[in-house]
């Protein structure tokens, strides 16, 4: 048994995901990125070999993917996370044709087709305005926890509107919603809205298709994914594994790597 | 013919411009006379007729990008009071006024008049600049715009007609505006021998932008043509410009004839650009396509950014005045639709140079030329379903110049493509 892998440098979290020839999850890890994305890269590799029991030597080919990519100094090759999105969202949700990813800088939407290829994207331009990063700067002006602005923003019935579109207008306008005496919850709520609205405008650059899968860590903050759902009107598609699924998308390339090494005349998915 | 002939138009082409420049610098340390123009629409062929130098700001600020100082003219012009916002061109062209036409290139000469034409709404705020700043007299050539169903008018259609004569008036008043601010009289056949040399360099620019039809390209739209752009504004109307594009095209015949593209490795995709070129890294933004085999086959700069001579209008010289009237209107609209309205100029070339994709590149500091660009995608995807690629920086400020988001964008772009063909190889 071969084993293929896929490591994520992503502005925030480093992600490794191991999967086994039938593309089967054995092995994952998540870190913060830090300073030193080289470190990053080796550390949430050895921990995903380490969640999986998998020997290194059993892994035959890795990808690195994220902005990080070119710094996965192990890796054979490398892929955009905008192409692994798209694949890894297809493993786990075959019927996928349009994926939003959020992550910690920027967010995408992803236009795929029925073998996760890539039709077309849509990325925020230098501007981390309906990223992560507008959730992180929430999160330090109302000194709440990330992981807890999803369930603190769902209590709330009523939003308060954010205007601003700036990460770093952001915080001042919370606070000056604080100091007008919005609950916090309300003012979490509008933000999670304000956000959703703008990854709808890039959703609607692509073309928005049913089945939508949302991707990246942000699609761990369950106000995040109500959120959007409202603006939606439909249900998206999320698990436990999309927070991985750029990682997943390089380790399913790097598998396409080694089954065409074996096999060199047949079809392969390998576009890396 | 030998391979020497190969690498002679870019050699040559630097050469023209660099001695360009060189006059320049003379005439602004003479402080000798010279005229302000625009790339769409510069009527070169009138005041070269007079004499006069030509300078093209656009081109000048382009050139502070390309040798990465343009961020100190726009923190000159910034700190005059003009807003990070507006045009890149514009700020680096009041920097190089307000520093005594300081320019990298060589000293810049003051003008003595400037001619523009409304292709651009900037261009008139622009020469409004000169005109306070060296009360100087300022020319607007009004070229009525395309309008009839979104496509042209041509000779013998009456609202053609009208336009011409409305142009034909215009181009009258020019010419006395130029006697009476160069103190010479109006030499027709001096005018004729101009329009005769702008003739021969339409028809070479026109076979050269045809040429790369061939496979692989035998020039890069983007940093080739930005060479020959160079020469077919500042060299239109002069001997020069017209032997240099016949012997451009004589070069390019022999690439084709021998199979001799632009990349070193195999040509693996062909693309059109849409917009203007990333200046302040203008190799480097062309390098992360080239990487991948990508190669510019054309580019609607080559053709706005020409006024749009690249049609190859050739001049009645029996009829001169009209004759340039007509071409005016004919070119300027023509640039005019290559940005606005580029839409079915694209869709044929996509089948007849065998194109793979379409790259966007909308620029921050020129709304003008790219608004409709997000619109142009949508079009070409809904009718044709080619691949196409929307990256927006600029043309002049690195501050909103990111490699690196830019980097990740042409991969996934390309990983697309990869996928694309793959599957149809084995469809």
């Amino acid at each position: 048994m071969a084993y293929a892998a896929g490591v994520d440098v992503g502005s925030t979290q480093t992600k490794a995901v191991i999967i086994d020839e039938d593309r089967n999850i054995v092995g994952r890890a998540l870190i913060d990125t830090g300073a030193n994305v080289v470190a990053a890269a080796e550390n949430a590799y050895s921990k995903a070999l380490a969640d999986g029991s998998v020997p290194e030597e059993e892994v035959k080919y890795v990808v690195g993917t994220g902005y990080g990519r070119y710094r996965v100094t192990f890796g054979h090759s490398q892929v955009t996370e905008i192409s692994c999105h798209g694949r890894g969202a297809a493993q786990i949700f075959p019927g996928t044709r349009t994926v939003v990813d959020m992550g910690g800088q920027d967010t995408k939407a992803i236009r795929i087709n029925e073998n996760g290829d890539i039709d077309d994207f849509c990325m925020n331009d230098k501007c981390a305005a309906g990223t992560g990063r507008f959730l992180g700067a929430a999160s330090v002006a109302l000194d709440i926890p990330l992981g807890d602005l999803g369930a603190t923003a769902l209590k709330s019935d009523k939003g308060t509107k954010i205007s601003t579109t700036c990460t770093v207008f952001a915080e001042s306008e919370v606070l000056s919603w604080l100091g007008r005496g919005k609950r916090i919850e309300d003012i979490l709520w509008g933000v999670h809205q304000s956000i959703a609205s703008r990854s709808l405008s890039l959703l609607r650059r692509v073309g928005l298709n049913d089945e939508i899968t949302f991707t990246g860590g942000v699609s761990r903050n369950t106000a995040m994914v109500k959120a959007l759902e409202d603006r939606l009107e439909t249900k998206l598609n999320v698990s436990d594994d999309c927070h991985y699924m750029g990682a997943l998308g390089a380790a399913l390339f790097a598998l396409d790597h080694i089954l065409a090494a074996r096999h060199p005349h047949e079809t392969t998915e390998a576009s890396a | 013919m030998t391979e020497d002939l190969v690498g002679r138009g870019n050699k040559d082409g630097a050469d023209l411009f660099r001695q360009w420049f060189t006059s320049l610098d003379e005439t602004a340390n003479n402080g000798d006379q010279a005229a302000y123009v625009f790339v769409m629409g510069s009527i070169n062929e009138i005041l070269k007729a007079f004499d006069l130098p030509v300078v093209f700001p656009e081109i000048n600020s382009l050139q502070t990008a390309v040798r990465r100082v343009a961020h100190e003219y726009l923190d000159v012009a910034e700190d005059y009071g003009y807003s990070p916002d507006i045009c890149g061109y514009v700020k680096a062209d009041v920097a190089t006024q307000l520093q005594d036409g300081l320019h990298p290139m060589g000293r810049i000469p003051k003008p003595t008049i400037a001619v523009l034409t409304n292709a651009c709404n900037t261009y008139i705020k622009w020469a409004e600049i000169w005109e306070r700043m060296h009360n100087i007299p300022i020319f607007t050539l009004d070229v009525p715009g395309t309008r009839n169903e979104g496509g042209q008018t041509w000779q013998g259609d009456r609202d053609f007609e009208n336009d011409r004569k409305y142009v034909a008036a215009q181009l009258r008043e020019l010419i006395q505006l130029c006697e009476k601010v160069t103190g010479k009289k109006f030499d027709i056949d001096k005018f004729r021998e101009v329009l005769g040399y702008a003739n021969r360099m339409s028809t070479g620019w026109s076979q050269i932008l045809e040429l790369n039809r061939s496979k692989p390209a035998v020039f890069n739209a983007l940093t080739d043509g930005t060479i020959f752009l160079g020469v077919a504004n500042g060299f239109r109307g002069t001997e020069e410009g017209a032997v240099y594009f016949e012997q451009l095209a004589q070069e390019l015949k022999y690439k084709v004839e021998h199979g001799i593209g632009t990349l070193m490795d195999e040509e693996i995709y062909r693309l059109i650009f849409v917009g203007v070129p990333c200046y302040p890294i203008f190799r480097r933004f062309n390098e992360l396509f080239t990487e991948w085999g990508g190669s510019f086959i054309n580019s609607t700069y080559l053709w706005f950014a020409s006024g749009g001579t690249n049609r190859g209008f050739q001049y009645d010289l029996d009829n001169p005045i009209d004759s340039l009237a007509e071409g005016v209107l004919i070119s300027v609209r023509d640039a005019m639709d290559s940005m606005f309205h580029q839409e079915p100029m694209i869709e044929d070339m996509i089948d007849e140079y065998s194109v793979d994709g379409v790259i966007f590149h909308p620029i921050k500091s020129c709304r003008t030329v790219s608004t409709g660009l997000a619109d142009s995608r949508r079009h070409l995807t809904e009718r044709l379903g080619t691949p196409s690629l929307f990256i927006e920086s600029d043309m002049m400020d690195r501050r909103v110049v990111s490699e690196a988001q830019m980097k990740n964008r042409i991969d996934a772009f390309f990983e697309g493509l990869a996928s694309r063909r793959q599957q149809a190889t084995h469809a």
